[in-house]
């Protein structure tokens, strides 16, 4: 069945269960995304692809939203850049965006004050380095869940990760905390390839990013390895 | 943050998954891998191995330059380092390469040379192979390591339906309503098909059955876990038939209109009941029943199986059997359905259909059929031997009584592949001549005269087909290494080189600007292949063969109205008992096999970071056997076969039962090809790398 | 089954370990990583060794109002130790934790599984040894149907019930098809008493519509909505009219299984109600073939939550129901269709469960008879704070606020003024004393831009500093977010930040802007009512007192 709306006055039809950002793209129009992934499950959690519906109490989440008939979709009302640029403020306030490209572009777009909060209290964190192929910087963490669910339902089925702590403190978790080789985790990475915020990163990234060759230097512990007695 | 400077869309090469795989490049540097999500086969997934483990291809150990060896002539041959070569020019290499395989052609016949072709190394490389050993040495003594993998499977699958790859696509795995798992560890050999697998099951509900001795990890998914003694796997799938015969559970108009044989078939399984598998397999009778139900009774039911069923003395009539329940049940010619040997290398699909194999040409069009002998000669302006040649086991056995004087080995390193390498190095050595063409020095190229270096995957143009028949392009991403040359060019200038040696008059054509100009060659010459082409793939990421015109779309399943070979013939079987038990010497039932970070020989994976999170040789030992051996989990200690020894960790874990221990293959310190017993099954000549009696011994 | 067994093996180890979460993990299959997400989730699971009694005090703002935080200071100086931190035998451990729903009783505390009423700073020795008072239901009003129970029956007791016009309204039921029972329930006009008001006959013509084989009742007893407590007084002292709600609810919609699911904070109301269900199944009131009638079989368990405020939003309770985080789910799809174990369910509140026993035993019209046309229904209210009669309130005809608190709840305590009441809840507004002739409707509320909420009425006199209580609410959305959309989980902590530097009187320029951006964010964009709602008591405090805000202002340094 035809759904026919209207976004930003442009009349729109299509499929019924269309959701509102797959039908804003068939006129051209982008809607901004931090947690959203084409491999993972749409939760509705950064509220970033916000849309304003009139007669609705509160804004629509384009990600998960269904069209509906006579639908009348405002994808850059006043509301809606107000509540956009604010997400991005706060959580600009909460962790290190600086290896975010998407966000950094966004927080332009929407004229983001990057010092908006000041005094906020930050999610600092250690890097975990703690495997041979990729750091944790949970400093870097946007909690967009996608980790979570590629090694989940989505992508691997290997169920190393799970979100943890609650409200401002909410986190990625292993088991008790457990470093990554002590997990279910086969390392295969697919929660590197959908970290939107580079906290999680190959280490041959990680550390050509600060000019050092992560080959050389395992090979060199390698050597230092070896040359330990057999027990 | 890293900004690329170049992303290459290539395949990954390790397993027969063909990943499609984004490399990011920085100053030909490979820094990143990532998969794009919405390309077949894996749609975004990639393994430990492929993400992080092609760093292999930038190891300072790389082959840089021809090597020869310093002593060469000198008989017999010792095993030398890279310190016991010399570096040499490419002209040089080649010419004392064509020289020395020439005279032994000139002197013993082209028979008298046993070539191995890779399945690490593309189509075109493996049809130039393959046409250099038919068209210029002239003879068909081609094998590769699908031999030791999926020979069984193939004959099986032959002798019943004629056709041998895996029948339908990875793409149908996630909406398959019930399959079989067995003899595949799937989440460690084929992890990303793992992957689909497990979709299948916890987001469609699908219902798995595992049938393995092993504790693998895909048993936590499924609804059936059949933990048959190592050996017994036609006792259990006879059973299982049985039972789809006697409840009538099979598909009669499937039986009526595409098999033959059912009377006499139905008949043979008279005695083959759950009880009788019981007893051999130690299954619970009801748990076979299930199974087999939950099999026949599905809508659409497949059948996945890897070197558990193939490697084994009686690895045919373990493929038969499950082709057998295929044709009764009617699950196979339709989508999410069919019988699938998951094959084990990037490339062993193409290598087989490039024509690897010593008695077909390209496409599995048979050298001894003189319709199909004449259009290769008029293709290549030569004539060809038209006696079918030997196999890799053949081979060894033949060199070891003198009717294979020299080697030809490109991409594979048959000194940590073959079973009961102590008789394998024995036979090496007394060889005349060995070339060699690789990227790492390995273990057979301690044996080698002449090492020619070669080009990876990361460095050249082809084509992969992985491991259901879809054709798929590698592309150059990074500079070779030093003076490293792509494998099709070596061969296309030694076979030039050999023609002139041996004074051909016409040659049968090695010149070619690129892979794709060789790729037209092979479609030309091969129905199966004619609708493909390097520019189509471009367009297209990948086309399952066959497609025999460029406007076929491809052909995800096979048999969709028919089987190669007519109908399916239902095949009656006899249980036997496998080659070697174990007694109170060898107490300990051996199977070998992979482990989710290394690969094969190990030549690239410990090249690796993959290395480091797998760094030693280990064996899979039981509690009960480790608690009454007096041995702890870490200790080292020594496995002991027939045939040789080796020292491995332990590792105490409840995923083999007692009395059986696993070791993989990967560790060149601690070979387990060292211990493996070189028992053949009668059709398919694949060892058993499953079953070999071993003792266990902790070191002091 | 995650849940149960991870607050079993909290009471019987007092912390959840390693090997015991490992283990819990394999028999059930459920990822060790889930686990652990789940122990963090919930306030009642701690991961490392507590004590062998923890001793909970409230400090939410009625508790706040009476002394709590004197409470946890004078308990924590008796035990010779600090909050959240085990005395040095291990036996006792103090926390402060959000509202326990006894706010009639402030201050309130938990000492391990019993409730102690009035547990001020003083009787901090009763408390620790365990000889505190134990609360009662305080109900007032002058015509009490729907509590007409309360306090004179033997709450588990099947027999008081039957002999105090229990089961009645559902052998009226039983008599009826499930569509009459929708149609008597539609025409008496009943609305969920949890909050959101919404009429609970087109709920349940929902799941009744629903093709599924499988559908599921549930009560929402985990009320947690600060300053709210009548659903704690029906499941301590008419437990059995909830169970008949229920029982009507699966007769209804054709359900064979039902949870209750009952707040951790509510161990009293637990231990009653899994005698309520013993007795039932003894007595054919649940089971197969219910008081003989064919084919009408239902199974009743009893869940605990173990802490946490979200799941007191239904998909966040189906969610804890599965063993899962508390996390609301998207909607649509909606519970009728896709609620429990994404099966159709038919999710009430105890109070409503409650009015429908009473509205299916009187009938539609008698019913119709209490409250006004567009409020039908007897209808509780919860007064706490700084007034002289708290408790639950029965109010059966129109009632203005100001003849609640002054006429029948006896008016303010001491001699200060009325300032402010906190109404509907944590998550409703701050009204003024000119709004005390609002009737208690929820058309004259709805019009006045307010809500019900779950009743609460918290009073607040003129001595009392208001940015206290938002800090203290400010501290209560930001504790109980529960992180899953980015407005909430970051809004709350970026208004409770704010709020405490306007307590402190460190404001800085264009705070206000920024807790008004923030505010309206949550409100705007938040992904369920917790989120959407955990500024408006802030914005209605900015609204009515700007200068609170403003005044005390100072520039940076």
């Amino acid at each position: 069945m035809t759904v026919k709306l209207s976004i930003d006055g442009k009349p729109v039809s299509v499929a019924e269960g269309t959701t509102l950002m797959e039908a804003a793209r068939k006129i051209d129009v982008d809607t901004p995304v931090i947690c959203y992934h084409e491999a993972t499950t749409s939760e509705g959690l950064c509220r970033q692809c916000v849309v304003e519906v009139d007669g609705w109490r509160v804004l629509a989440p384009a990600c998960v939203t269904p069209v509906s008939q006579d639908m009348h979709v405002h994808t850059d009302s006043e509301r809606v850049q107000h509540a956009r640029r604010t997400i991005l403020e706060m959580l600009n306030a909460t962790v290190d965006l600086s290896q975010a490209p998407d966000l950094q572009i966004q927080m332009d777009d929407y004229q983001a004050d990057r010092q908006r909060f000041p005094n906020a209290q930050v999610r600092d964190a250690q890097v975990l380095d703690d495997n041979p192929f990729y750091v944790r910087d949970y400093e870097k963490c946007v909690m967009c869940w996608r980790c979570v669910q590629a090694c989940g339902d989505d992508l691997q089925f290997t169920y190393s990760l799970s979100t943890g702590g609650r409200g401002y403190e909410s986190k990625i978790s292993t088991f008790f905390d457990a470093p990554m080789p002590e997990t279910t985790c086969v390392f295969c990475g697919n929660c590197v390839a959908v970290c939107p915020s580079n906290a999680l990163v190959s280490k041959t990234e990680f550390f050509m990013d600060q000019g050092l060759n992560y080959d050389q230097i395992r090979q060199e512990k390698r050597k230092q390895r070896k040359q330990m007695p057999r027990k | 943050m890293i900004e690329a400077q170049e992303v290459v869309r290539s395949t990954c090469p390790y397993c027969g998954v063909g990943c499609q795989i984004d490399m990011y490049i920085k100053e030909d540097q490979i820094f990143r891998v990532e998969a794009p999500f919405d390309v077949a086969p894996n749609f975004g997934r990639l393994c430990a191995k492929g993400r992080f483990g092609i760093d292999f291809v930038q190891h300072p150990s790389r082959l840089k330059k021809p090597l020869i060896r310093k002593d060469i002539g000198e008989s017999p041959r010792k095993a030398v380092g890279l310190e016991g070569f010399r570096e040499a020019t490419w002209e040089e290499a080649l010419d004392l390469a064509a020289e020395k395989l020439a005279a032994i052609v000139a002197q013993h016949g082209g028979d008298a040379v046993g070539t191995f072709c890779s399945a690490k190394a593309t189509n075109e490389d493996n049809y130039i192979f393959q046409k250099l050993v038919r068209g210029v040495l002239g003879t068909n003594n081609v094998d590769h390591c699908a031999r030791l993998c999926h020979a069984a499977s193939v004959a099986g699958l032959q002798l019943t339906i004629g056709s041998s790859a895996m029948s339908n696509s990875i793409a149908e795995m996630k909406d398959l309503d019930a399959f079989i798992v067995t003899g595949s560890n799937t989440t460690e050999t084929h992890p990303v098909i793992s992957t689909f697998l497990r979709e299948a099951v916890v987001r469609n509900g699908a219902k798995l059955a595992v049938i393995d001795p092993r504790q693998i990890e895909m048993t936590e998914f499924a609804d059936h876990w059949l933990r048959q003694k190592p050996g017994t796997d036609v006792a259990i799938f006879q059973a299982m038939a049985h039972v789809i015969v006697h409840e009538e559970l099979y598909n009669s108009d499937f039986i009526d209109d595409r098999t033959e044989g059912f009377g006499e078939y139905a008949k043979s399984l008279a005695d083959c009941t759950p009880e009788w598998a019981e007893g051999l397999s130690g299954v619970p009778a009801d748990q076979i029943r299930d199974a087999a139900r939950m099999y026949a009774n599905a809508e659409r039911a497949a059948i996945y199986w890897g070197m558990g069923i193939s490697q084994s003395v009686h690895g045919t009539d373990n493929a038969v059997s499950l082709a057998n329940l295929a044709l009764i049940t009617g699950h196979i010619g339709k989508p999410g359905t069919g019988l699938n040997p998951l094959r084990g290398q990037n490339n062993v699909q193409g290598c087989s259909d490039s024509g690897g194999l010593p008695n077909v040409f390209p496409g599995y069009q048979l050298v001894n059929d003189p319709d199909i002998r004449g259009k290769f000669e008029n293709d290549w302006g030569i004539q060809l031997n038209p006696d079918v040649g030997l196999t890799t086991m053949e081979m060894v056995d033949a060199a070891e009584q003198g009717g294979i004087k020299a080697y030809f080995v490109m991409g594979e390193n048959p000194m940590m592949s073959e079973p009961d390498l102590r008789h394998a190095r024995h036979v090496m050595a007394s060889l005349e001549f060995v070339l060699l063409q690789d990227i790492f020095f390995n273990e057979t190229a301690e044996y080698a005269d002449i090492i020619l270096p070669a080009t990876s995957f990361a460095e050249k143009a082809g084509t992969f087909t992985n491991s259901d028949r879809r054709v798929q392009l590698i592309r150059p991403a990074v500079p070779a290494p030093g003076e490293a040359r792509d494998d099709w060019v070596i061969l296309s200038e030694l076979a030039q080189r050999l023609e002139t040696e041996l004074g051909r008059e016409e040659s049968a054509g090695f010149e070619f600007d690129d892979p794709s100009a060789i790729w037209d060659e092979m479609a030309r010459l091969t129905p199966d292949f004619q609708g493909i082409s390097h520019a189509r793939l471009q367009r297209e990421d990948g086309v399952h063969w066959p497609c025999p015109s460029e406007d076929h779309p491809g052909t995800p399943y096979l048999f969709e109205d028919d089987f190669p070979s007519g109908r399916g013939r239902l095949t009656p079987l006899d249980y036997r008992p496998s080659a070697e038990l174990p007694n109170d010497e060898y107490p300990f039932i051996l199977s070998t096999g992979r482990v989710l970070y290394h690969w094969h020989g190990g030549t690239m994976t410990r090249r690796s970071k993959l290395e480091d999170i797998y760094p030693e040789p280990t064996v899979e030992v039981h509690p009960n056997d480790a608690e009454n051996l007096g041995i702890a989990a870490g200790d080292w200690i020594k496995v002991r076969s027939r045939r040789g020894e080796i020292q491995v960790r332990t590792l105490v874990t409840e995923r083999s039962p007692t009395g059986t221990v696993f070791i993989p293959f990967h560790f060149a310190e601690a070979a387990a090809n060292e211990l493996t017993l070189d028992a053949r099954d009668p059709q398919a000549k694949i060892p058993d790398y499953k079953m070999s009696a071993v003792a266990l011994e902790k070191l002091n | 089954m995650l849940l149960p067994a991870l607050l079993e093996a909290q009471n019987r180890y007092n912390h959840i370990s390693k090997e015991h979460a490992s283990l819990i993990g394999k028999a059930l299959r459920v990822p060790l990583a889930d686990v652990t997400g789940v122990i963090e989730f919930y306030t009642l699971l701690f991961d490392k060794p507590t004590a062998e009694t923890i001793i909970r005090v409230c400090d939410s703002p009625a508790c706040s109002l009476a002394g709590s935080a004197e409470s946890v200071d004078a308990l924590t100086a008796q035990l010779n130790t600090t909050p959240n931190q085990a005395t040095p035998d291990g036996q006792f451990f103090v926390e402060s934790v959000p509202c326990l729903g006894m706010c009639e009783h402030a201050p309130a505390a938990l000492r391990g599984e019993e409730p102690v009423s009035q547990a001020t700073a003083d009787k901090a020795t009763s408390l620790i040894s365990g000889d505190a008072e134990a609360p009662q239901g305080i109900i007032y009003g002058d015509e009490r149907p729907l509590t007409a129970r309360c306090g004179v029956v033997v709450p588990t007791s099947l027999e008081d019930y039957l002999e105090h016009d229990g089961f009645a309204g559902l052998h009226n039921v039983l008599a009826k098809s499930p569509e009459d029972v929708i149609a008597d329930i539609k025409t008496a006009g009943l609305m969920g008493r949890g909050g959101a008001a919404f009429p609970t006959g087109i709920k349940w013509e929902g799941a009744a519509n629903a093709l599924d084989d499988t559908k599921y009742i549930v009560c929402n007893a985990d009320e947690s909505e600060p300053g709210t407590f009548k659903d704690r007084v029906i499941l301590e002292e008419d437990p059995f009219s909830v169970l008949e709600g229920m029982l009507t609810a699966a007769y209804t919609i054709s359900a064979k299984k039902g949870y209750i699911f009952i707040r951790g904070e509510y161990p009293r109301a637990q231990r009653i109600f899994e005698q309520v269900i013993a007795a039932a199944y003894e007595q054919n009131y649940l089971g197969k073939d219910i008081q003989g009638v064919e084919g009408f079989d239902f199974d009743l368990e009893m869940r605990s939550g173990a802490g946490a405020y979200i799941c007191g939003e239904e998909t966040a309770l189906f969610e804890a129901i599965e063993g899962k985080r508390g996390f609301p789910r998207i909607k649509p799809p909606f519970p009728t269709t896709h609620g429990l174990f994404n099966k159709p369910t038919a999710i009430n509140n105890v109070e409503t469960l409650a009015n429908v026993s009473l509205l299916m035993r009187i009938g539609p019209d008698q019913y119709r008879q209490y409250g006004t046309e567009g409020s039908p229904g007897p209808r509780l209210f919860c007064l706490s704070g700084d007034v002289v009669k708290p408790g639950v309130y029965e109010v059966t005809e129109k009632t203005t606020l100001r003849e609640l608190i002054y006429e029948q709840a006896g008016g303010l305590v001491g001699k200060a003024e009325l300032q402010a009441i906190l109404f509907g809840g944590a998550a409703g507004n701050f009204i003024t004393p000119a709004q005390l002739d609002l009737p208690l409707t929820f058309e004259d509320t709805r019009a006045a831009q307010l809500s019900l909420g779950s009743g609460v009425v918290m009073i607040f006199n003129g001595t009392r500093d208001i940015r206290q209580a938002l800090v203290e609410l400010g501290h209560f959305f930001a504790h109980e977010s529960c992180g899953k959309c980015y407005p909430c989980q970051l809004g709350t902590q970026r208004q409770l930040e704010i709020l405490e530097r306007v307590n402190h009187g460190a404001a800085l320029p264009g705070d206000l802007e920024r807790l008004n951006d923030v505010g309206w964010t949550m409100t705007d964009a938040s992904l369920c009512g917790l989120g959407q709602t955990a500024a408006t008591a802030v914005l209605s405090a900015m609204e009515h007192w700007p200068e609170l805000f403003e005044e005390i202002t100072v520039s940076p340094n």
